[in-house]
């Protein structure tokens, strides 16, 4: 199985680490969980590279999550990087306006491991 | 015609007694996925709500007002705790955040399952108070439902001010 890097982007701690759980619930091998608290902090963590995946809230201060999204059009190392959006919106228009944003999927809350899992393994390519 | 029924704007919608068994449900499974609990219902509960530690989300849009959930800070704790995997040691900062996410989810999960709203509701950042001697200054609201739930013998209440 693929070992990965995953940036967990959302202003709760608590819902960070219910991610990281549920990610690795799901079987997902991590190798390194970065956080960040807005998409600004987020998006400084791309900047770096070397990630697998990005998991990001959207309702956040600072920088929203699909302003966040929007802004990683043209960073390099954000090229080919899956991000999932989760929201507790029930907002379809909000969905919408991610996944045409470059959202490879959603998540909405309240989720279950069972349902991380249906969203990343169909991005995880050829390595599963 | 009431208040909860006559609309300020072409947008608002309308207040409906089914709303009240849709919040428990909303609530009910926001315990179960994110907490790994089944609070129950405190048809025992009269009074107003108590406790030291209350999140607040507010919503604007086709509905105007907030949702907020209230209880004691063990209780907050203990969700903290149960959320992190249930060994972890929850501190004061870890259990008001547990509190606002729960009641974020309640609120979106609230609006999802009421097709009027789900496009045309926005959902604040939640705001945590600690503290229970305190009052709210808002507008008086119109409706107000309050489900009054048990949780390891402690009360939790989940309401819904509505100001139109």
């Amino acid at each position: 199985m693929k070992k990965l890097k995953v940036l967990i982007v959302d202003d709760s701690s608590v819902m960070r680490k219910i991610v990281e759980r549920a990610l690795r619930q799901a079987g997902l091998e991590l190798t390194e969980v970065l956080e960040a608290s807005n998409g600004a902090e987020a998006l400084a963590e791309v900047q770096k590279g070397g990630l697998d995946m990005i998991f990001s809230d959207i309702n956040m201060p600072v920088m929203d999550g699909l302003e966040f999204l929007k802004s990683l059009v043209g960073v390099g190392a954000a090229k080919g990087v899956p991000v999932i959006m989760i929201t507790t919106e029930g907002s379809e228009a909000r969905v919408v306006e991610a996944l045409s944003a470059g959202a490879k999927g959603y998540l909405r809350k309240p989720f279950t491991p069972e349902q991380v899992k249906e969203r990343v393994t169909p991005l995880l390519g050829g390595g599963q | 015609m009431s208040l909860a029924t006559k609309s300020s704007s072409p947008m608002a919608v309308a207040f409906d007694a089914s709303w009240k068994t849709i919040l428990e449900c909303a609530a009910f499974e926001v315990f179960e996925m994110m907490v790994g609990v089944r609070p129950e219902l405190n048809s025992a509960s009269t009074g107003a709500p108590t406790g030291e530690q209350t999140a607040m989300v507010g919503m604007a849009g086709a509905l105007c007002g907030m949702t907020t959930l209230r209880c004691a800070k063990a209780t907050s704790a203990r969700f903290a705790a149960l959320m992190l995997g249930g060994t972890a040691t929850s501190d004061a900062s870890s259990s008001g955040d547990a509190l606002g996410e729960l009641c974020n989810m309640v609120a979106g999960n609230f609006k999802s399952k009421i097709s009027t709203l789900a496009d045309r509701c926005l959902l604040s950042v939640p705001t945590v108070i600690t503290g229970g001697d305190y009052s709210m200054e808002t507008s008086a609201p119109t409706q107000c439902i309050i489900v009054p739930l048990l949780f390891e013998g402690q009360p939790i209440w989940v309401a819904l001010l509505i100001h139109r």
